[in-house]
């Protein structure tokens, strides 16, 4: 005789789903039926994992559709007129490259001392102070390069091709400047030692997207401009 | 170091000071009230101004006592220039599909309902989610603020075509500031959305109890998830597009205004940027922007209908399946809308192709309701009514599309009534009857009281009849050439249709005033109806096995465990003949025990 009522899906609570990973029965609330958080977080990946890559999602969107209206700006008119880039964008691609290397540095040592009691937080510390400084060391570098196009009568609206350049260029800083607040958010929750695992990885995987998303730009800006 | 785990930070307290309880909340119910009220708001001010572009309509010259209090120049003597009746036009258009139509069937019940049905006492990011909310109510402020500045609000339209949007002042009374504050509030709004968006998408995937599977979910829970996949696309892209039009008003760079333009004779400073250019970027947003608006819709009224018709439907995973295909084709068919446009004819049929490919989930969608009813023990009721209204709706609505998406037909067509027929019934007044249906079912749950049913049910009959007085005609006037978007029609063939916008107005009158009986009855039953039990429609998703109102973390301090898919009804139970979702029950059905 079939009957209507189904047992919920297998949870196995010893199992720690990774990143993003779906289900465990879909036991993935914050607290569990008893109220222990502490064991919750065990096995419970928190939202933050999912939160970042709809994020870089959206943001993937914004950046096509500027990219869109790059190339069909450049194909409906004859006034489009190309520029060398300033070459201090190049020595700033390494800058922000670097800081992705090490930031992942700390990443793997904070991760480490996160499994580890006994371990001090002052080593990793330092790596994402490195990373900061390399952040803002970006964020200069882009500026000295706005005030070189400007310096070659190269303004907003002097030409299509110079208004996309703001464009990306501004857009991008500006979310790099998210991403620096994002590393001055983990620095603080590092010092008060309540520092999460997820909000880290997802901090870093931001902040890996953006470089990626920086070199897209510069080769989109160097072969369109 | 162990510290570093010892905290939940998302879990958020009890509030306790007023702002914190009321205003600034944190807590998804009272966003999801809070988003409620805007659309309300939004929705007045929406009917308002359509009620007063139809008596203008109706009688041109008439006067409109008061009028010329909000627009000096826009209305000298109470009586509408052709300006002002299109800026009009434009406000209302907006008013409706962002601030209504977006807000009330995803932000606002979405906000209430989504976390509960997952078995979750919270979004994840509940200050995104407050921001959310006041990022939404600072757009429709600083697009209202441009009633009040300068020459008012912009006459582009709610799609606010280039190089019109791109122009400024010269463009006409509201292209300089006014497009400015739209094209602000706009982007304020998507930022909103993108962070609802965020939320919606983080609970459906991370918060689910224990026992709720995807295939478990809901279909409304479905319909959140899915609405917010497509508003994370889709608003994504419109917010670039509407920093692409600002800079080109204020920084004077020429992304939308082409070269060598003349607008009120004088030569424009822009050169070369692409008109068609805005259109790809809006439509990439607005057509799935349609689909914002009806797919929640969908999820209710299966929702509902499954509450009322006792039994399941014939497939709810073909409907789950539809609504993603909907979800999809969306993003395909947004070249439909510019088959007029001066584009490349050749695009017009691949636009045209999926534009009739996505009838075809639309239609399965309907043919599972219909199918689903036939054989039940249907109960009436004023959601049920509003949730059978909307199918109506939706089919008479979607049956003009076929037409329109042929590019033939279509170019007679676009610039007519037969447009306007056609998307506020399948999109407008559809959705708003998803909205009417959504709060009755879930108003006991939300307020703690029940509705008035009776005043419920006159107000459905006249809204049903009411809708059908206005909006057929639009489909006739449409087929004689009325052309849209024109103020008056004073002294040619369009002079014999006037009876038939006068007959509109009339009924839009009408009509109109029956959504006071729904106000009067909102408020009444929020403060004096009768207190409502915990499942009063016995239904079984997780929002009826709580406490009405539910307490703050939803559950009391409990954390339910799913059993069952969300809608066992037709069974044998100890409760009558459904089964909860939390209940472990083993229950049967009629045909098992044959």
């Amino acid at each position: 005789m079939a009957s209507t009522v189904q047992e919920p899906p297998p949870t196995d609570p010893h199992r720690a789903p990774g990143s993003g990973q779906a289900g465990n029965g879909g036991w993935r609330n914050l607290v569990p039926p008893d109220n222990d958080r502490q064991a919750v977080l065990d096995y419970s990946p928190p939202p933050t994992s999912t939160a970042i890559w709809v994020v870089l999602f959206a943001i993937t969107m914004m950046f096509a559709a500027f990219t869109s209206a790059l190339f069909v700006r450049k194909g409906s008119s004859l006034d489009w007129q190309s520029f060398t880039l300033p070459p201090i964008l190049y020595f700033n691609t390494l800058v922000l490259l670097a800081s992705s290397i090490t930031l992942e540095v700390a990443r793997r040592r904070i991760a480490a001392v996160i499994g580890d009691l006994n371990s001090q937080v002052n080593g990793p510390a330092v790596w994402l102070y490195i990373t900061l400084f390399l952040g803002l060391l970006f964020i200069t570098g882009q500026y000295v390069a706005w005030l070189q196009l400007r310096g070659r009568g190269l303004y907003l609206a002097t030409n299509p091709s110079s208004s996309f350049f703001y464009v990306l260029t501004v857009t991008h800083a500006l979310h790099v400047l998210g991403g620096l607040g994002g590393l001055v958010y983990v620095l603080h929750k590092l010092s008060k030692s309540i520092l999460r695992r997820n909000q880290l990885d997802a901090t870093a995987r931001y902040w890996h997207f953006m470089g990626g998303l920086w070199v897209y730009l510069l080769l989109l800006l160097w072969s369109k401009l | 170091m162990h510290d570093m785990l010892a905290h939940a930070a998302q879990h958020h307290a009890p509030p306790t000071s007023f702002l914190r309880k009321h205003v600034f909340s944190l807590d998804h119910k009272v966003i999801g009230k809070q988003y409620y009220a805007l659309a309300l708001l939004a929705a007045l001010c929406g009917m308002v101004l359509s009620w007063l572009m139809r008596i203008h309509l109706g009688w041109t010259n008439a006067a409109i006592p008061g009028l010329q209090l909000l627009s000096k120049t826009g209305a000298p003597g109470g009586v509408m220039t052709p300006e002002y009746y299109l800026q009009l036009m434009t406000m209302h258009g907006t008013i409706m599909v962002f601030f209504v139509l977006t807000t009330a069937p995803f932000a606002a019940f979405g906000n209430f309902f989504l976390p509960i049905q997952v078995g979750a006492e919270d979004m994840p990011f509940p200050r995104f989610n407050m921001m959310s909310f006041w990022i939404t109510f600072l757009a429709f402020l600083v697009l209202m603020s441009s009633f009040f500045i300068g020459d008012g609000p912009t006459l582009g339209g709610w799609t606010q075509y280039a190089p019109l949007n791109s122009v400024g002042a010269v463009g006409g009374p509201g292209e300089g500031m006014g497009v400015i504050l739209w094209m602000i509030s706009i982007a304020l709004f998507c930022i909103g959305q993108l962070l609802g968006s965020l939320n919606f998408i983080t609970t459906t995937l991370d918060l689910r109890v224990k026992g709720m599977s995807l295939m478990r979910l809901p279909l409304t829970a479905w319909a959140w998830f899915i609405t917010s996949c497509m508003g994370l696309t889709a608003f994504a892209v419109l917010m670039p597009a509407c920093i692409l039009v600002i800079l080109d008003h204020v920084a004077g760079t020429s992304f939308f205004v082409a070269s060598n333009l003349v607008i009120n004779d004088q030569l424009q400073p822009h050169s070369g940027g692409s008109t068609l250019l805005w259109q790809h970027l809006f439509w990439f947003f607005g057509h799935p922007e349609v689909y914002i608006a009806i797919v929640p819709g969908i999820g209710i009224v299966s929702h509902i209908l499954i509450t009322s018709m006792r039994k399941q439907m014939l497939s709810q995973r073909v409907l789950i399946y539809c609504m993603g295909a909907l979800a999809v084709l969306s993003y395909m068919v947004y070249g439909h809308h510019m088959f007029v446009s001066g584009m490349n004819p050749f695009s017009a049929l691949a636009f045209s192709f999926p534009t009739l490919v996505i009838t075809i989930p639309a239609t399965i969608v309907v043919l599972i309701w219909v199918f689903s009813l036939y054989g039940s023990n249907f109960r009436i009721n004023s959601a049920s009514l509003f949730a059978l209204g909307f199918i109506s709706m939706f089919v008479s609505g979607g049956v003009s599309g076929f037409f329109l998406a042929q590019p033939s037909i279509d170019i007679m067509l676009h610039g007519t009534y037969f447009v306007v027929g056609h998307f506020h019934m399948v999109m407008g007044v559809a959705a708003m009857f998803g909205i009417f249906a959504g709060t009755y079912f879930w108003f006991p749950k939300m307020a703690g009281r029940m509705m008035n049913e009776t005043l419920g049910k006159i107000h459905f009959w006249l809204s049903f009849v009411g809708t059908y007085c206005i909006f057929m005609p639009f489909h006739y006037l449409g087929m004689a050439g009325n052309i849209r978007r024109y103020s008056s029609f004073p002294d040619d063939y369009m002079q014999s249709l006037i009876p038939v916008h006068q007959y509109i107005t009339v009924a839009a009158l009408i009509t109109g005033a029956a959504q006071l009986i729904f106000l009067y009855n909102l408020i009444h039953s929020r403060f004096w109806g009768k207190p409502a039990p915990d499942n009063p429609w016995e239904a079984t998703s997780l929002e009826w096995s709580t406490a009405t109102p539910p307490p703050f973390d939803n559950f009391g301090g409990k954390h339910p465990v799913v059993y069952h898919d969300p809608f066992q009804y037709g069974v044998r139970s100890s409760v009558g003949d459904y089964v909860m979702q939390t209940s472990p029950e083993q229950v049967q059905t009629e045909h098992d025990e044959k």
